[in-house]
């Protein structure tokens, strides 16, 4: 498991972890350039302000045609190292959420992104877990699905 | 068993953090390890840890109302046995999310590692 999600129970936060082969320079290249943001995050970069007071917005077309805007603040960025911004799901009800994101070389080939990310509750943080967890859960298991339910 | 049942159904409803605290502690961990190779009595439990029986007791207990553990009447004996599905249901409930993460990391990998010469 090179990903790892760190959650804990009543904490309105979590924690991505996850190494990469790939030198900190190329890692942070991949969050840095629009055209390459585009291909991993499978969206559309309508605006990416690397630097402080900064904004970014992207427009993401799921399969079934449908349009999702994001978009947020850039508070710092620091190339190689940092970058700590706003993230909003546009026409949802979960509010914008702050996160860190910290970029670390391993070794000259590989490199660590941890991610913290906090939103505004506890509850809202469930909510934005469950968002594809409920997909799976449709296929089949009701029991899980009513253990989500009282998860609200 | 009245009251076991009320107090069970209180550990579903009351959220779901009551089965995360219930996998929290070292102990309670420890004794799911246990009771996840074979069903065991209360007793042979006990028999693996320092604390006292009593304690070892409650958290039984606890994992029983949170349907971690099932009991097994044989004859006179209650067997403790594992719920995995209950234990799959918890691990599960992150890993879409990582899965997601994961594979987009993934592709990011990929895409770095055909970008240009590399230095």
């Amino acid at each position: 498991m090179k990903t790892k999600v760190h959650v804990e129970e009543g904490r309105q936060e979590l924690l991505i972890t996850r190494d990469f082969d790939l030198s900190v320079g190329l890692l942070f290249k991949a969050y840095e350039d629009p055209k390459i943001v585009e291909q991993w995050m499978d969206t559309k970069v309508v605006k990416l302000e690397n630097k402080k007071h900064g904004s970014w917005q992207f427009i993401t077309t799921d399969p079934m045609g449908n349009k999702h805007g994001f978009n947020g603040t850039i508070h710092e960025f620091i190339p190689n190292q940092k970058i700590i911004r706003t993230f909003e799901m546009e026409n949802a009800d979960f509010g914008p959420q702050l996160e860190f994101l910290e970029f670390e070389p391993l070794t000259d080939e590989t490199s660590r992104l941890s991610m913290h990310v906090i939103y505004r509750s506890v509850k809202i943080r469930d909510q934005i877990l469950k968002l594809p967890f409920r997909q799976g859960v449709n296929m089949a298991h009701n029991r899980l699905e009513e253990i989500v339910k009282q998860l609200t | 068993m009245t009251a076991l049942y009320l107090q069970s159904n209180s550990c579903t409803m009351e959220l779901r953090r009551d089965v995360f605290q219930a996998i929290a502690d070292p102990t309670r961990r420890a004794i799911i390890a246990l009771v996840a190779m074979h069903a065991m009595t209360p007793g042979a439990i006990a028999e693996n840890f320092d604390s006292s029986r009593q304690t070892i007791s409650k958290h039984i207990q606890i994992l029983t109302e949170c349907e971690l553990l099932k009991q097994e009447q044989n004859g006179r004996e209650i067997h403790y046995h594992l719920n995995a599905v209950k234990l799959k249901e918890i691990a599960d409930f992150v890993e879409p999310y990582r899965k997601r993460w994961d594979e987009r990391f993934n592709k990011l990998e990929n895409i770095m590692k055909n970008y240009g010469p590399k230095k």
